[in-house]
């Protein structure tokens, strides 16, 4: 298998990486501690191109390739988390579903607003008691002559509010599995009867914001349907695979910077008449987690590369995700250690890195669930 | 409005530099990226042509390697772009490189060629005149703001103490500084392009010019010492903080800085 990047790869990593470090770094914190979002930094992202990436440049987005993909989101991460989870939903999840499974005239009303990033895509899936187990979802859909009428409650959707598009699913026929009964519309922000609820007051990605939404007979154009009725589920799982490389890279973005700080830190701070990186002790942790980042960042590009060779990467996405995962917070962990007292406070960013690391473990699956999906892989279940 | 902007690729600036036994910059030595002040120039470019229209080209006189930031400048918005690459043009003194360039330009349509300021390597600044000078046009210089209409180019000059207004007729030679403006990230869609972007390469031979008249053979200068430049810096500690005020302001005047 060949790693080497392509000129247009490298570009890619290094324009992400200078954005990143150039405009993002500086507002990082302060978007945390007052939790709203860099707007202005999120325009430049938009123009440069970052939500168009996936989007086939007929339907005005770029069409890379998936370890490109990967890379500009592992710069973006390692910086500012709180924009690479939008940047990955919105990519991985919502602007590939409609590229997916969405008709022509679909792709051509939506594709081009979301490659620009005039509309921001949210995904509304998981409900307060639908969360590893999304088919037993209660959203439901009911037909209205050529609309839906959609009631229920989403919950965890990243971009609740600032989002200005929504992929929707609810259940369209209790009556059969949740395999033929579940599924998938776009709703624009300003239906009637969508409401946004409770943001969540979260541990990490303070910046951006995770809320409810609440369905009230809101009204959904048949046309808005991705897919065959019934089809939703099948739909949002095809999503998995992508949805997990996305989360794997920026679980590595954040391992990445969770070493970088450490090894900065390391080198500075002083002990006993030495800089403590003189110490085997700390020498030793940093070599661990260098190592460690390697081993998930070729788990991640393999992933990656293969999926653009074949259908399904399902074992491949999820070994990559949860080792990423498992990796970040464990990197934090140890880079925070390294800091001693002034890790635990806001003067240092591995605190911040510390509590955004957290998440990856969680979304897009479980540690538990990734298990389960690699495990069955293995014994055929 | 046809615009061709110049750009040289300089070794990495934050680098060490390292010099080759016969003190050339050694420029294999260490990564090559668009010289910084041309940044400047060719956002310049790409910001008229956007205003004005037309076709925008890039010459680059360096290493068949410059290709690569020949190709982030065509992400940045560049159309397309000329390099002129030839074993025989190692070591080229200033004069040399400006009538490389000048002949390359002959060759090519334009109604303003832009340059940065200077180079981060060599730091002479004086390309753009001696190339104005051979092709017989008038040059704008360290211009802080351009504008091109009615025919002419009209700059900001800026020197110590403000700036002066200067205009020529088209076609004209300018270079720009770097509070011009700040230069874009290349997109990342213009990154995918690039590499459909026409590239051109001229040899020495394709310019006629002879091998012989240029290069280390042809250069009427001759690098015969480098040394490191050390600063040494003897701070004075001032203790009296109520009347420190003063003496910076004092101490400053008596060196006519103030």
């Amino acid at each position: 298998m060949n790693l080497t990047l392509s000129e247009e790869q490298q570009m890619l990593q290094q324009t992400a990486r200078e954005f990143a470090d150039e405009k993002l770094r500086p507002v990082a914190a302060e978007c945390d501690e007052q939790q709203h979002l860099p707007i202005a930094q999120m325009k430049a992202m938009a123009e440069l191109g970052f939500f168009g990436l996936i989007i086939p440049e007929e339907y005005g987005g770029i069409g890379v390739d998936t370890l490109s993909y990967v890379l500009v989101l592992e710069e973006i991460n390692k910086v500012m988390p709180a924009v690479g989870t939008i940047t990955s939903v919105h990519n991985s999840l919502v602007s590939t579903a409609i590229a997916r499974g969405g008709n022509e005239a679909q792709k051509r009303k939506y594709l081009p607003r979301l490659a620009s990033g005039e509309l921001i895509g949210a995904y509304a899936l998981s409900e307060p008691h639908a969360g590893s187990d999304p088919a037993s979802m209660r959203t439901a859909a009911v037909a209205d002559g050529t609309y839906f009428l959609l009631n229920g409650t989403k919950s965890w959707i990243s971009s609740g509010k600032s989002g200005g598009l929504y992929l929707v699913f609810a259940v369209t026929d209790k009556s059969v599995k949740p395999s033929r009964g579940i599924s998938a519309f776009i709703v624009e922000k300003d239906t009637p009867g969508l409401s946004v609820g409770r943001k969540e007051e979260k541990m990490g990605l303070r910046a951006s914001d995770t809320t409810q939404l609440i369905f009230t007979d809101c009204r959904v154009p048949a046309a808005n349907m991705i897919g065959e009725e019934g089809s939703g589920l099948k739909l949002a799982l095809s999503l998995l695979d992508g949805g997990r490389i996305g989360i794997a890279a920026q679980a590595l973005g954040i391992a990445e910077a969770a070493l970088d700080e450490a090894t900065c830190y390391a080198i500075a701070r002083e002990q006993f008449g030495h800089p403590i990186s003189d110490y085997q002790a700390i020498q030793f942790m940093l070599a661990d987690m260098a190592t460690e980042i390697e081993a998930a960042r070729m788990l991640i590009y393999r992933a990656a590369v293969e999926k653009d060779q074949r259908e399904r990467v399902t074992k491949e996405a999820s070994m990559a995700k949860l080792y990423a995962s498992e990796l970040a917070t464990r990197c934090a962990d140890k880079a925070l250690q390294i800091h001693g007292g002034y890790g635990y406070v806001k003067e240092y960013a591995i605190e911040r890195i510390y509590r955004d690391a957290r998440i990856t473990r969680i979304y897009e699956g479980t540690s538990e669930i990734q298990r389960m999906v690699i495990a069955g892989q293995l014994l055929g279940k | 409005m046809n615009i061709v902007v110049c750009m040289k690729e300089t070794p990495d600036t934050t680098a060490e530099k390292r010099f080759t036994a016969d003190l050339r910059l050694d420029r294999a030595a260490v990564a090559g990226v668009i010289n910084p002040y041309d940044e400047y120039g060719i956002e310049e470019a790409i910001a008229q042509k956007e205003k004005l229209g037309g076709e925008l080209t890039l010459l680059c006189m360096g290493p068949a390697r410059a290709e690569e930031s020949i190709r982030k400048a065509m992400a940045m918005g560049v159309d397309k772009a000329v390099l002129i690459s030839d074993p025989a043009l190692e070591g080229s003194d200033l004069i040399a490189t400006a009538r490389v360039l000048a002949a390359a330009l002959q060759k090519l349509t334009f109604d303003i060629v832009i340059f940065g300021q200077a180079s981060t390597d060599s730091n002479a600044g004086m390309i753009v005149t001696a190339v104005a000078e051979l092709l017989g046009l008038p040059a704008l210089t360290w211009a802080s703001k351009l504008t091109i209409e009615g025919g002419k180019a009209t700059i900001k000059r800026s020197h110590e103490t403000g700036y002066d207004v200067v205009e020529a007729p088209l076609p004209c030679v300018v270079s720009v500084t770097q509070v011009i403006n700040e230069p874009r990230y290349p997109s990342l869609k213009g990154i995918m392009q690039a590499k459909r972007k026409e590239l051109t390469s001229y040899k020495l031979a394709d310019l006629g010019i002879d091998a012989s008249s240029v290069g280390s053979a042809g250069a009427g200068s001759k690098v015969e010492a480098a040394n490191r430049v050390t600063l040494t810096r003897t701070p004075e500690i001032f203790k009296d903080a109520d009347r420190a005020a003063l003496y910076i302001a004092d101490y400053l005047e008596k060196r006519k800085l103030i």
